[in-house]
Order: C-alpha cells, then structure tokens, then sequence
C-alpha cells in the first residue's frame, strides 16, 4: 500500500465519522438563526431600559424581573391553573377516545384519526370564535342549563374563567389525543390477554397493564397541552374576561399595545423558565426516563 | 380485587381431569375446531399436536377462556368451565410470544398471578419458582433483558407459580433455536415430573411431542386424528395423516391376496408380501400397507439372501439419492413400479457399493407392516419440505 492510498483511506474514515456532524448541520443552523439568536435578543430586550420613541439601551436593569414578578405573578398562577385543568380535562377525554380508536374501532381506525385532526383544517381563531356562539348567552347550551337551573337566570357561559378552559381544552385536544393513541396502539393485545389468564379482571388488566404501558403517551399528551395551554392568549381574547387575564394576555398588550418591550421580554423569559422547571419536576416524578 | 379459587388439589386425582366434550369452534363460515371430544387425566403431559391451522391453538384458548366455543363444552374435573371468564378459571397459559409484561421485572412478572389473587408475603415462592426454572438472581432484570431461553423460563414461571390445574403451553419453545430447544424440551418435561401439574401442549413439531407428551392428540382440519402414547402413535398410525405426519411413512397399494394362518398375504404391483391379519386396520381388501424407512433394511443386488430371508417381506429397486446425516444415511429407493421408498441406514457398516445407479433389495420384517384404509391423498400429513426433496429428487 503507497503513502498516497493510506491517505485516502484515511481522509475517507475521517469523512465517514463527520457524516451524522455534517447531517446535523441543516437543523443546528435552524436553531441558532430562530431559536438561539432571538432568545438572546429577548433576554438582552429584558434588561434594557429606554422607551419605544427614543430607543432602548442595554443598561442591565434587573429591576424589570423584581417589577413584573410582582404585578403579574397573579396572572402566573392563573395561567398554570387553567392549563392545568385544561390538560386534565383533555385527558379524561383523549384518554377513552385514544383507546376505543387503538383497540376497538376496526375499519373505522383510519377514519377516526383523521377526525381527530380534521380541526386543524380550520383556523385556530376561527374554531374558538365558534366557541363563542356554542357558549354564548342565547345559545343552547347556556339556555338548556338555565333550564336544569344549574345556571342561575343571569348566570353565563360566555365570558367565564370555564368558557376559557374549555376552548383551550378544545384547541389542544389533538396534541392529547394522538400521543395518546401511539402509545396505546403499541401495546401487545397478547398482554392483556396474559393478564386476564393470570387472574386479573378487565379493570385490573386496565390498571396493571394497559395503563402503566400508556404511561409515555400520557406524559407526551399532558406535556403538549400543558405547555402551549400556558402561554395561549387567544382563548382568553374571545372566551375570557378583562379581569381574568392569563400571562400571555399581559405579554401580548405589552408587547404590541403599550410597546413596553423591556417588561414584555422579562415576562416571556420568566414564563419560559416556570414552564422549564415544571416539566422538570413532573418528567421526574412520572419517572419517564425508565418507562421511554 | 382478589378473586378467591379454589386451587387445593383434591384426594382424588380423576377429579381434575380435563374433559372436553364435543367443542366446535367456528369463525365466521371457517370451522377451526370440528366437534371434538378428549379427556386429559390429571396429572399428564398431553399433546395436541397438528400442521398449522389445525385448530390445536385454538382448542387450547378455548380451554384458557380467551374464545369462547361455538358449541360444546369444557370441564375441569366435575365443574362445567365452558364460558367462566380467563380470569377465574385454575388454569394458566405459557404464551407462543411469551407475553411477559415489558414494564414489570422478572419478580414481579412471577409475582402477578399471586398478586391478583390477593396473595400477601410472595417473596418466598417466587423465589423458589425461580430456583425452579434456574434463574434464580434474575428477580430485579427486565425481560428485555433476558436471552429468548430466559424468558421462556420466566414465562414458565409466571404461569406455574399459581399452581392451576392446567398448564397450557401454547408452542412455548417455536421461538428457540434447535439446540436450546431441545434442552428446554427435556427442562420442561423435568419440571412436570417434579410439579405433577397436568401439561397441555400445543406444538406442531412431532418431534417434540413424542419426546415430552404421555399421551398425543394428531389433530387435523379442525378434528383429533388419532389419540394414544407415542409409540403407540408411531407403530399403529391409523389414518395417512399419521402415518405420515408423525415420523415418514412408506406406503404402498396393496390387495388382499389371500390368507395363512395368522398372516394376511397381499399383492403389491407383483409382489408377494405378507403382514399379521391384526395389523389389517380395514375391512376391505385393498389397502395402504406402511413400512417406516428406518424397519427397512438394505443390501446390494448381487448379495445372496440372508440367513432368514426367506420370511422378510422384499422388494428390489435401484437407488436414486442418498444423503448422508451422520447417524444414518438416507436413500431413496426407486421400485420396479415406479414408487420412491424411503430407506434409513444405520452406518454401521459402510457398504461402498450402495450409491444412486446401484440395484438393490429392500425386506424388512412383515411384523413392522401395518395396514390403512386405502381412502384419500397418499400424501396427507407430509410436510412441505419432504414433498420438495421427493419430486427433486424424483426429477433427477
């Protein structure tokens, strides 16, 4: 073998071992251009004082986060609270309908899922405008509780803190849903079928088996409501009232209406890092690194 | 929510048979399983072994109550089980996929039935249950973990901890390589004898089943063939399907020429051969005649006749193939009428002369000669692959 082949075996084995590098290349390049790139134009923005006519000057005004920590953190906790119940309620939902589509649907499967997504053809404002005339105060559905007297004769849907979560339940339904099927779809029928052999009756089956093995679409589902349920404001916009603002209304106005950017830019940040330790905490506790 | 049963083993052992009368299976306009009828004493290693599709698989989820039957019924000793639930009924399945639960480890997956059952302080006996199946230490690995022979056991394991009144073993070892599987072949039959559970095993490798199973049920087209001991099976197969499914069967048309005390004389394309008049298995007087290719002996065609010779049934032919396995060598014999014949020859004594081209006789000892009904295909019950090297070779 001359000096000259050794050379290019060589620089080809160093090729080969660059390849999954230079395959990354496309996605990583993405990522630093609008992910990287404008967090640290966000983070720069909160520590910035000025105002939208003069400019703004970076001046490291960590002040900004004591100020907007303590005029919102009421909206925080609301935020958390509604995509809370919103990812819960998904859930009892998308659960039974992920199940009844993996296991009991038949021919019907394919068309089931694509029902699942069929919202989606529709425009996320639209579908929650929708939203307004099922809740509004003349609809049916108002009307029919006023007549079981479970609304009181004022009483109203529309406008409501329940309005809210129920659009944001509506809205990120599919997100529940579908990771929801995945996992349930993946699971042998032969287990059950062990189970039920081994003395465990259908709901025990259901609670030993089916459930435990679910557990990653459970995780995937809540993550994918909880998170984007947390920061929506649109669902407040339409179906919510001034007083019960979630965070990402308070960010929006400041942003687009009062143009306080420094302000907007520490809320954004601060919802960021809350909804990071969340996950944290609750990937931990649901102990996914064993079950994935 | 534990359910109580009843899993103490009674005084008497007749009791726990398992009995089942006239059960039909029907999916859709498919009948998998056709009225049959067995009893398993208790306590047994029983069979049912048949070509895929038989209905074997089937019968055996009807017995675990994971199908329901179209018509008959199932009992365990004196108790009609036909339609209990899986989940109530003292018996415990070794699945074909083993189906042990991937998110629970080796303990726990032992554990369940127990469990389930509202059993409290499980620690000992599934310790012992794993010093059983020899994987003791495995309790805290995943079975994802485990090699195939490993979850085997485990899955052996998990169903025998209960201690039902039947283990059923739904092909427990088709995932195995040869060698493992018969290791586990022996393994399995150990643990029987050792536990006294009544085994019901469902397989298609005759193999198998003749080396584990008391008694084997030949299934076939949804209906029980022949039931008996292996060798009782495998010396007085009643049907073509058994002659040729279980072990390799030569069968020649014969007719009843005539008879001479105890023999029954026959005429097959030319040839005089005898048989015992017992052996007849019809009424009619033509028949299928079987030689199994290991009862045949072979010599050259210039040898003179051996010492006794004159009572051994003999038919010349001239080999078309042979091939050599190490215990035996197998030839293909073609006779004056055109028929392939099977021949296993022990190697003992290499005779050279015996390769394709040579004339030879075949004779064995007509005691080894049964007789069928001359109903159906010839060729019922061959596998595939033995249908392939016989045209090859016929071809050649």
């Amino acid at each position: 073998m001359t000096a000259g082949t050794a050379d290019l075996a060589g620089r080809n084995r160093r090729r080969r071992r660059n390849t999954p590098y230079l395959l990354l290349l496309p996605g990583l390049g993405f990522l630093a251009l609008f992910f990287v790139l404008p967090m640290l134009f966000l983070a720069s923005n909160s520590l910035q004082t000025g105002n939208i006519y003069d400019g703004y000057a970076l001046t490291w005004h960590w002040h900004t986060y004591v100020q907007v920590f303590s005029d919102y953190h009421q909206q925080f906790i609301r935020s958390f609270e509604y995509a809370g119940m919103a990812t819960v309620a998904a859930l009892a939902i998308a659960y039974p309908l992920a199940y009844v589509i993996a296991f009991k649907s038949g021919r019907f499967k394919n068309l089931l899922l694509v029902l699942v997504v069929a919202p989606f053809f529709v425009s996320f404002l639209v579908r929650t405008l929708a939203w307004q005339s099922i809740l509004a105060d003349d609809g049916y559905i108002a009307d029919g509780l006023r007549t079981l007297h479970i609304l009181s004769s004022g009483g109203r849907l529309i406008n409501t803190p329940f309005a809210v979560v129920c659009g944001l339940t509506y809205n990120f339904l599919p997100f529940m849903t579908l990771p929801l099927y995945a996992s349930l779809e993946k699971i042998d029928v032969r287990l059950i079928s062990a189970a039920a052999d081994l003395y465990a009756g259908p709901a025990t089956a259901f609670r030993k088996v089916t459930f435990p093995l679910s557990l990653p679409g459970v995780v995937a589902g809540t993550l994918l409501t909880f998170i984007p349920a947390a920061g929506d404001f649109v669902n407040v916009e339409f179906l919510g009232d001034p007083l019960h603002q979630m965070i990402g209304n308070v960010i929006e106005k400041r942003f687009l209406v009062q143009t306080d950017y420094p302000a907007a830019s520490a809320l954004s940040v601060l919802l960021m890092a809350a909804i990071i330790v969340l996950v944290i905490i609750y990937t931990r506790r649901a102990g996914t690194e064993e079950i994935v | 929510m534990p359910e109580s049963i009843d899993l103490a083993a009674g005084s008497d052992p007749a009791s726990h048979d398992l009995r089942i009368v006239d059960l039909t299976k029907r999916f859709g306009p498919a009948t998998a399983v056709d009225d049959i009828s067995l009893t398993v004493p208790a306590g047994s290693f029983f069979a049912l072994l048949g070509p895929s599709g038989c209905g074997k698989t089937t019968t055996l989820r009807m017995v675990a109550g994971l199908e329901d039957p179209t018509a008959g019924a199932i009992y365990l000793g004196d108790e009609d089980v036909t339609y209990r639930k899986p989940y109530k009924r003292p018996v415990n399945t070794v699945f074909q996929n083993y189906a042990l639960f991937p998110h629970l480890d080796v303990f726990d997956n032992v554990a369940f039935g127990l469990r389930r059952r509202g059993i409290r302080g499980v620690d000992k006996q599934v310790t012992e249950m794993l010093e059983l199946v020899e994987l003791a230490g495995y309790g805290g690995r995943k079975p994802a973990q485990l090699s195939g022979g490993q979850q085997q056991r485990v899955a052996l394991a998990r169903a025998l901890i209960n201690r039902p009144q039947v283990l059923l073993l739904d092909e427990p070892l088709g995932a195995l390589d040869l060698k493992l599987r018969r290791q586990m072949q022996l393994e399995l039959k150990r643990i029987q004898t050792e536990v006294g559970i009544t085994f019901v095993h469902v397989t298609h490798d005759q193999e198998e089943a003749m080396t584990m199973a008391d008694t084997i049920a030949v299934m076939n087209g949804g209906k029980v063939e022949q039931l008996g001991a292996p060798e009782d099976l495998y010396e007085n197969p009643c049907t073509v399907f058994v002659a040729n499914f279980l072990g390799q069967s030569n069968l020649l048309t014969a007719s009843v020429t005539g008879q001479s005390g105890d023999d029954l004389l026959l005429d097959v394309a030319g040839n005089r051969l005898t048989m015992p008049a017992q052996r007849r298995g019809t009424g009619s007087d033509r028949l299928y005649v079987g030689i199994r290719p290991e009862k045949i002996r072979l010599r050259h065609g210039d040898d003179a006749v051996e010492a006794g010779g004159a009572e051994r049934n003999e038919v010349s032919g001239v080999i078309t193939d042979s091939s050599f396995t190490g215990v035996s060598t197998q030839y293909l014999v073609r006779t004056a009428w055109g028929q392939e014949l099977m021949v296993y020859a022990p190697n003992l004594e290499h005779d050279g002369r015996l390769r394709p081209g040579a004339s030879v006789v075949l004779s064995w000892n007509p005691a080894h000669t049964f007789g069928l009904e001359a109903t159906g295909d010839l060729n019922a019950g061959l596998q595939e692959d033995v249908l392939e090297v016989a045209s090859a070779a016929a071809g050649s």
